[in-house]
């Protein structure tokens, strides 16, 4: 085990000498060939990075992101095989730099990356008829509860995360405004995507989603924001096929 | 508000929610996969690292890199006829031509 380790800080770490014991193919000490084993590792780890976090690599720049990556991959270098989620600590650890305390929407743009790429791999789950909706009474209505895909994420920000996001992936979009934004990803055909939610709807989805009845959840939802309507965010709901069953 | 208000109340907005969704769906035309269209690092995939399909085309109108389109219009879309001066068309099914080396 202890083997293993020393193999593992020698990977991350180029100033610990080459494990003992490794051999090249002609039974020689690995020497100089570790070092490459060593490069394509951290090479392959900041690449899977550049593509799981595409919008905060656009913001960064190409040579930011690739020295951010280095020093996050070996602070934070992967915990499973699968390199699909790598990154998970990667909004906190940017939140963490001094250096980057100017661009305190970074975090948040990192935890919209992530979340773009967890819905894309979430398991696919039928939606149900919205015009299932419209057979119940007022009163069935209001008790009833909502279940939603697994592709489906709700992302509170106090930046404006999605204008950001728009203005850095569509041609055109306009520039982003200061202000906070909250985020509806759904997954309606093959790829995830990002809607803003008006003021009080994220905290409707997450009551709705916490097992609150349509009611509560409105209830809820109002108390913060007065004017909130619910007819938005359910129509972003339905259109991103995100509703998967309704009970009472 | 009056809990008989309220209840209407939601009741509407779930009506109205419906209304929106219908109409945006039916103006959303459906979408289908098109191959041989997309420009190289542009086909459509959000799959993140560990997978071979993030922005993976190397070439323009890659034969076998994809991107979604509204349903009808793969077949009929112009594009630039290839280097040899054969036409070029999107297909629903993956193509032999303009793969990388």
């Amino acid at each position: 085990m202890s083997r293993e380790r020393d193999f593992t800080s020698a990977i991350l770490d180029a100033r610990l000498p080459v494990p003992s014991g490794l051999q090249d193919g002609h039974s020689q000490p690995a020497g100089r060939r570790f070092s490459v084993y060593r490069n394509n590792v951290a090479v392959s780890l900041t690449q899977a990075l550049h593509q799981g976090f595409p919008t905060v690599a656009r913001l960064l720049g190409p040579d930011n992101m690739d020295g951010l990556a280095g020093q996050f991959l070996r602070a934070h270098p992967p915990t499973s095989p699968v390199l699909t989620h790598y990154g998970d600590a990667f909004p906190a650890y940017l939140e963490r730099l001094p250096q980057l305390a100017h661009l305190g929407y970074l975090g948040d743009m990192a935890r919209l990356d992530c979340a773009l790429r967890r819905s894309y791999h979430a398991a696919d789950a039928p939606p149900i008829d919205a015009q299932l909706l419209a057979t119940l009474s007022p009163e069935a209505l209001l008790a009833s509860r909502f279940r939603f895909a697994p592709a489906l994420c709700v992302l509170r920000s106090r930046w404006p995360i999605h204008s950001i996001w728009r203005y850095n992936t569509q041609e055109g979009a306009p520039k982003p405004a200061a202000g906070p934004e909250d985020v509806l990803i759904t997954r309606p055909d093959y790829d995830p995507v990002p809607e803003r939610l008006p003021p009080g709807a994220a905290l409707w989805i997450e009551a709705l989603q916490s097992g609150d009845t349509l009611a509560t959840a409105t209830e809820t939802a109002c108390a913060a924001v007065p004017d909130f309507d619910l007819s938005a965010p359910l129509a972003l709901l339905i259109e991103g096929r995100a509703l998967t069953d309704i009970s009472r | 508000m009056s809990t008989t208000k309220k209840t209407l109340a939601v009741a509407g907005a779930v009506a109205a929610a419906l209304t929106a969704a219908a109409t945006s769906q039916a103006a959303a035309q459906a979408k289908e996969k098109c191959f041989g269209v997309s420009l190289a690092g542009q086909n459509d995939c959000a799959a993140g690292p560990g997978t071979t399909c993030a922005g993976t085309s190397t070439v323009d109108y890659q034969g076998n890199a994809w991107t979604l389109v509204d349903s009808g219009t793969c077949a009929e879309m112009d594009l630039p006829a290839a280097a040899d001066g054969s036409a070029r068309a999107g297909s629903l099914e993956p193509l032999e031509r303009d793969l990388p080396a």
